[in-house]
């Protein structure tokens, strides 16, 4: 079975959620109208719906991570499922047992979808492809590859600040794209919804390659880069995954790279301010930027678990599509 | 196809037997909340000509269906809507066809996950029985005979059509 077709069923519906590639614009469109729709359960006293009641879903993260896990984790609860947080690293791994002995044995307590976080390429694809029919796998971040609910919580970030017509947008993704997986699906939805043009603006050394047949204009000046920008999406500097001196310092890099007040002067006067978090201060911005009114971090986290409460529900929903239609009356 | 009665006839009779039951029930400025699709428009019409003054709430059912493990996510879920709090007020709820009753069943616990209202009045259009769950109307605009191959669908919101219809 080939990558693309692992993630949707015959009847186009959601099956996995891996990766951005492999997906259409509609599929994109459906998620961010499910999530519009989660939100609101947030208004409600008992902030959760009776969705998957009586699923299980397993937190498998190989990797670090808070704010992702705990929004998953968050998601998952509203939706009133049952929850389990499993951190890899310091259990079983440790002890030498495979990956697939793992997902196995989690299989065997009756898990209803894994939530997968790796540092490996493709540890999620790998996962899906090896799970039982009726288990659903997210990826929630698979090394340099993907991190596609990231990517969607920032669609739908954009779509509330700046309504549903992507053609119009100027989206520049600055910082360190050659290690971020975030930049990778952001890119890849972001051409997908037909945004007007989107840029990439980082060093020399931080650029992937191929980076021009991913559909951008190339900027190494930030000043430029940022020029009449409707988005700015600022990354972290990922100093754990860097192997050699691609970069001189982080002072320098916050000199050349790092948005300041000064230099938002540059973008569009209505420009949105975004990151994925963790934020460094004084590395990828500065604390007025990352504070001030354009910046939109906090209600970035906000928008991710009625994200991952759409990408999770929708994974969910059944396969067997002929079982009937909604309830009447 | 069959054409039924003409629908504003149908609703003026609802908002006089309505009126009745608030006057009756004694709770002033009741609040008025209709599920989504066809009950948002019939609640539209209700709310207006019976003067309320609080906004109009919706409800889309959707996340409290009893058959999303057979029949997964409806494409089109809508917000729901309460722009007033549940906490003991005297809720309207409206939809347009009452059936089997699981439809009511999604909304009244979706309503309590907002709060505890005081009281909830059940409005339907139309009745037709085949009641699979131990839910009444209060007030019902037509109690309609139908066959178990048809169906009565409402079109709207302007202008407001009933039709009967075969199933495939």
């Amino acid at each position: 079975m080939s990558r693309d077709s692992l993630q949707i069923d015959t009847n186009g519906q959601l099956r996995h959620f891996l990766s951005i590639s492999g997906l259409n614009r509609q599929l994109l469109i459906d998620i961010l109208d499910t999530a519009e729709s989660f939100a609101g359960v947030t208004e409600q006293t008992v902030k959760k719906v009776p969705l998957l009641r009586g699923k299980t879903i397993v937190n498998l993260f190989f990797e670090a991570s808070t704010r992702t896990r705990t929004t998953f984790e968050l998601a998952a609860k509203r939706l009133s499922a049952d929850v389990l947080n499993i951190n890899v690293t310091q259990s079983s791994a440790s002890k030498g047992e495979t990956l697939l002995d793992t997902l196995r044995n989690l299989e065997a307590m009756h898990v209803d979808m894994f939530v997968v976080r790796h540092a490996d390429s493709g540890a999620a694809h790998f996962i899906a492809s090896n799970v039982a029919p009726h288990v659903s796998v997210i990826n929630a971040g698979d090394g340099r590859h993907s991190h596609p609910t990231q990517a969607m919580l920032d669609m739908f970030t954009i779509r509330r600040v700046k309504g549903p017509d992507f053609g119009r947008l100027r989206v520049a993704i600055v910082g360190d794209i050659m290690h971020s997986r975030v930049a990778r699906s952001q890119i890849n939805a972001l051409n997908l919804l037909n945004t007007g043009e989107v840029r990439i603006v980082a060093p020399r050394t931080l650029i992937p390659t191929h980076a021009e047949s991913l559909g951008t204009h190339v900027f190494h000046d930030l000043q430029e880069g940022i020029k009449d920008a409707d988005v700015i999406i600022m990354l972290r500097l990922q100093r754990e995954r860097m192997q050699g001196a691609l970069l001189p310092s982080e002072h320098e890099y916050f000199e050349l790279f790092g948005l300041t007040e000064d230099k938002l002067a540059n973008a569009s006067p209505d420009v949105t301010v975004m990151h994925p978090g963790p934020i460094n201060r004084g590395v990828e911005m500065d604390s007025e930027v990352a504070d001030g009114p354009r910046s939109v971090i906090l209600e970035q986290v906000t928008h991710g678990i009625a994200v991952r409460m759409a990408v999770m529900s929708m994974a969910m929903s059944p396969r067997d599509t002929a079982a009937g239609q909604p309830h009447a009356g | 196809m069959t054409e039924l009665a003409d629908t504003a006839t149908i609703i003026g009779d609802m908002v006089s037997e309505l009126a009745e039951n608030i006057s009756r029930s004694g709770h002033a400025n009741p609040a008025i909340v209709g599920i989504h699709t066809g009950g948002v428009w019939i609640a539209e019409q209700l709310h207006q000509q019976l003067g309320i003054s609080e906004p109009l709430g919706s409800l889309d059912i959707s996340f409290y269906r009893d058959d999303f493990t057979r029949i997964g996510m409806n494409p089109v879920v809508k917000p729901s809507e309460l722009p007033f709090s549940i906490d003991n007020r005297h809720i309207i709820l409206v939809d347009d066809v009452l059936y089997t009753g699981r439809t009511i069943r999604a909304a009244l616990n979706e309503l309590f996950d907002y709060g505890r209202p005081a009281s909830i009045v059940l409005a339907t259009l139309i009745d037709r029985g085949g009641r699979e769950l131990p839910i009444q109307a209060n007030v019902v605009g037509r109690h309609v005979e139908l066959k178990d191959d048809e169906q009565i669908k409402l079109s709207g919101p302007d202008p407001l059509t009933l039709e009967i219809q075969k199933t495939v």
